[in-house]
């Protein structure tokens, strides 16, 4: 039907089969190891009122198994509840975050923990620090004046 | 105007040097385009410059203005005002010179009132952002709430656009009356393929603004569905870029055979490109809430498929643009491998600012496929990475061909020269920006990977050894900003010249169109069938979005409140 120089067809031929390689990859990388971006599909009660029910009355950072936690942290304008956890060397730790207000963000810069804290919704990953060291987390969604203001840490504590 | 079984390239089959005048009604609608986004251009810049100079510490700014006031101006003026006026001034231009060479009056009526529209919410908006009434970015998102003016010179712009496109498809269709046996001209067809692209994405857009965050706004209704309102935005904001980028691939497929004296290589394949950005531009606005809850994991990874699509279209482009250029270059004498491209018009602003912006294209579609690369993205989204990235693609590849334009399509308006000392001032702007672009763009990019967030003001973060990093980046960042300003200038400088100044001239000033290649086949009368692609376009929409949608109306959070947070 359209007409195609020979090798524009080998141009074509050898970009689209790349092309068909890498999103195979990419699928196979999501689909049989789990490697998906942050998701999570549970909602929470009106977000101004997110305090009053759970987990989200009582954020902190929780031992749930030999050096795995769960980290609940609420968002809101401009900072974090908790601004500050601590966890040995080697932890897995989920996160689960929302907002009581505006969309917010929740980045460890070094990670892959790379959220968006969605009023009305929780969002959910989980990171493991095999690193000692203090790590930032900047709130890198546009929220308003003190948005640049927005940060807290993660201390990762050395095994002794 | 010659008619072949090629049909009508819009007087291009005469090839050479075709003076070109408008009529004056045209030339007037084409001209408060142009206008417009100039001064969109200048204020724009103005406003990037002091961001760069206050993320880096160099200056502080006066009570009465800060950094997200100037931020949302920028992005405003830059990314939705100039980008829209040019591209539709620019789109009418050709359609007059390749359509009868004059539009029809219903064309320019709807012309008009489109940029009326669009010129008064552009203002309305303008004013909001001064008063700091909001300061919510461009892509003004929920639950931060604006004045309601803000949306309504939003609806009005958005709305008005598609009075333009209107317009854009009265004259196409008043032409194709007469010769339904023919194919259009490719330029028309491409600004109908533009402006169809355009429609579609942009009533998303519009139903957020209207139907969510205008009554919101007002107070009619409590509460906004965040969810939902992030993905009627996105339905239109991957589809945004390719609105900027088409008329850029316009250019380079049309007008610029004929500037470095080659033919067009093929008379379909460019069309089919057009075609499959109008599929693929849509079905993909998840690849910007890849981290997001509320949308499940398999629907982002399908929108990642199809956002890849457009590698194919990409190298389409790339292989006909080679293949023109190196035709031209051995048309004239080339030898060898390499030796045509000795004999591209290299000083040529027309040519050299454009070839510089595909230049820069190459490094900047390789960072898009990163962004779009699913668990890549977890390391570069909303970092200044993306700020980089769209400072290569949109404020250097489409704004260099974009200018690039400008310098034979105000000349033909006004009658007045680009004398060679324009020229040269035009080729400096280039490699001006280009450096400047090195230097803020690519560091960008760098300072983005070791995770500076995007859309910050200046911040230390608690004197964080690695925010501190950032900032002794920022001070290369800002000297590439205050480049870019220069050019900025420069290219200010030979507009005002080229409106007012330049010698008026009685010699022939070339509205350049290419002509088509003689062995180029016939297109395929479906590349013209329209409600084909729309159907089309419209199926993989569903596919997409259907299913996700539905699962934001079963897991709905109540919806926010307001919020006036700056
Ligand atoms: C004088 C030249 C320019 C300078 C110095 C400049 C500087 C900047 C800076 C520093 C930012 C990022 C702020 C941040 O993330 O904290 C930015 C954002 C942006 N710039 Fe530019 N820029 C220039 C030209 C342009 C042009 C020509 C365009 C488009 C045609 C453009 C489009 C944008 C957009 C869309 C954003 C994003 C706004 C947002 O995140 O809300 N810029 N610019
Ligand atoms: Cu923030
Ligand atoms: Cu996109």
């Amino acid at each position: 039907m359209i007409h195609m120089p020979k090798y524009e067809k080998i141009w074509m031929a050898v970009g689209t089969g790349s092309l068909i390689l890498f999103l195979i990859v990419l699928g196979i990388m999501a689909g049989t190891m789990g490697l998906n971006p942050p998701d999570g599909m549970e909602t929470t009660v009106e977000p101004e009122n997110v305090e009053a029910s759970a987990p989200f009355d009582q954020p902190g950072l929780k031992q749930i198994g030999p050096n795995e936690y769960e980290a609940v942290i609420l968002s809101y304008i401009f900072g974090y509840k908790p601004n500050q956890i601590t966890v040995p060397e080697g932890s897995t730790v989920h996160f689960k975050i929302t907002s009581k207000d505006v969309v917010h963000g929740f980045f460890v810069p070094g990670t892959t923990t790379n959220l968006m804290a969605v009023p009305g919704h929780v969002a959910e990953y989980t990171q493991t620090f095999d690193e000692a060291g203090e790590y930032l987390f900047v709130c890198h969604e546009y929220c308003g004046s003190g948005h640049h203001l927005m940060y807290g840490n993660i201390i990762v504590e050395e095994k002794m | 105007m010659s008619t072949t079984d090629l049909g009508v390239e819009g007087g291009g089959e005469q090839a050479a040097l075709t003076d070109f005048k408008f009529d004056r009604k045209d030339s007037r609608l084409v001209m408060a385009h142009l206008l417009f986004s100039f001064g969109a251009v200048f204020l724009g810049a103005t406003a990037g410059l002091l961001q760069v100079m206050q993320r880096s510490g160099w200056i502080t700014l006066p009570p009465w203005l800060n950094y997200y006031q100037l931020l949302t101006a920028h992005g405003v003026l830059l990314a939705l005002v100039f980008t829209t006026f040019f591209i539709i001034g620019y789109l009418f231009s050709g359609v007059a010179r390749t359509l009868d060479g004059k539009l029809s009056p219903a064309a320019r009526v709807l012309g008009w009132i489109g940029f009326y529209m669009m010129a008064v919410g552009t203002v309305m908006a303008v004013i909001v952002i001064l008063t700091n009434d909001a300061s919510v970015l461009y892509t003004f998102y929920a639950p931060m709430q604006a004045s309601p003016w803000f949306y309504i010179g939003a609806a009005l712009l958005i709305v008005g656009s598609w009075f333009s496109a209107f317009g854009i498809f009265a004259a196409y269709i008043n032409w194709r009356r007469t010769r339904k046996k023919h194919s259009s001209p490719l330029f028309a067809y491409m600004a109908v393929a533009t402006m169809i692209l355009w429609l579609h994405a942009s009533l998303a857009v519009a139903v957020e603004v209207v139907f969510q965050l205008i009554p919101w706004s007002l107070g009619l209704v409590a509460r906004v569905d965040v969810g939902l309102s992030r993905a009627l935005f996105w339905y239109f904001g991957h589809a945004l870029v390719y609105f900027w980028l088409l008329p850029a691939y316009i250019y380079w497929y049309v007008n610029i055979p004929q500037i470095v004296g080659g033919k067009i290589f093929s008379n379909s394949l460019p069309r089919l490109t057009f075609i499959l950005f109008i599929l693929f531009s849509v079905p993909v606005g998840f690849h910007h809430q890849l981290n997001e809850p509320g949308i499940e994991s398999f629907w982002k990874f399908l929108q990642v498929v199809l956002t890849m699509m457009v590698v194919i279209p990409s190298l389409l482009t790339a292989f006909s643009l080679l293949a023109t250029f190196e035709l031209a270059g051995r048309s004239r004498g080339g030898k060898g491998l390499f030796g045509w491209i000795k004999k591209m018009p290299w000083k040529d602003a027309r040519f050299f600012s454009a070839a510089m912006a595909m230049l820069i294209f190459i490094p900047a579609g390789a960072g898009g496929i990163i962004n779009a690369s699913y668990q890549m993205n977890q390391v570069v989204h909303n970092t200044w990475w993306v700020t980089g990235h769209f400072h290569l693609t949109l404020a250097s590849t489409v704004l260099l061909t974009f200018f690039a334009i400008s310098y034979w399509l105000i000349p033909v308006l006004t009658r007045r020269e680009f004398t060679k000392h324009l020229n040269k001032l035009a080729i400096v702007q280039a490699i001006l920006w280009a450096i400047g672009m090195f230097l803020m763009g690519g560091i960008m990019h760098i300072v983005g990977l070791q995770g500076a967030p995007r859309r910050s003001s200046y911040a230390t973060y608690g004197d964080h050894e690695l925010a501190l990093t950032w900032i002794s980046y920022n001070q290369v960042i800002a000297a590439g900003g205050v480049l870019l300003f220069i050019a900025i200038l420069l290219v200010l400088y030979i507009w005002v010249n080229l409106l007012y100044f330049a010698p008026r001239t009685e010699k022939t000033i070339e509205y350049p169109v290419g002509v088509v290649n003689e062995q180029a086949e016939h297109p395929p009368k479906i590349l013209e069938r329209w409600s084909v692609w729309i159907g089309v376009s419209i199926a993989l929409v569903l596919i997409a979005y259907t299913i996700p949608i539905y699962q934001m109306f079963m897991h709905n959070p109540p919806g926010s409140l307001t919020y006036r947070s700056w």
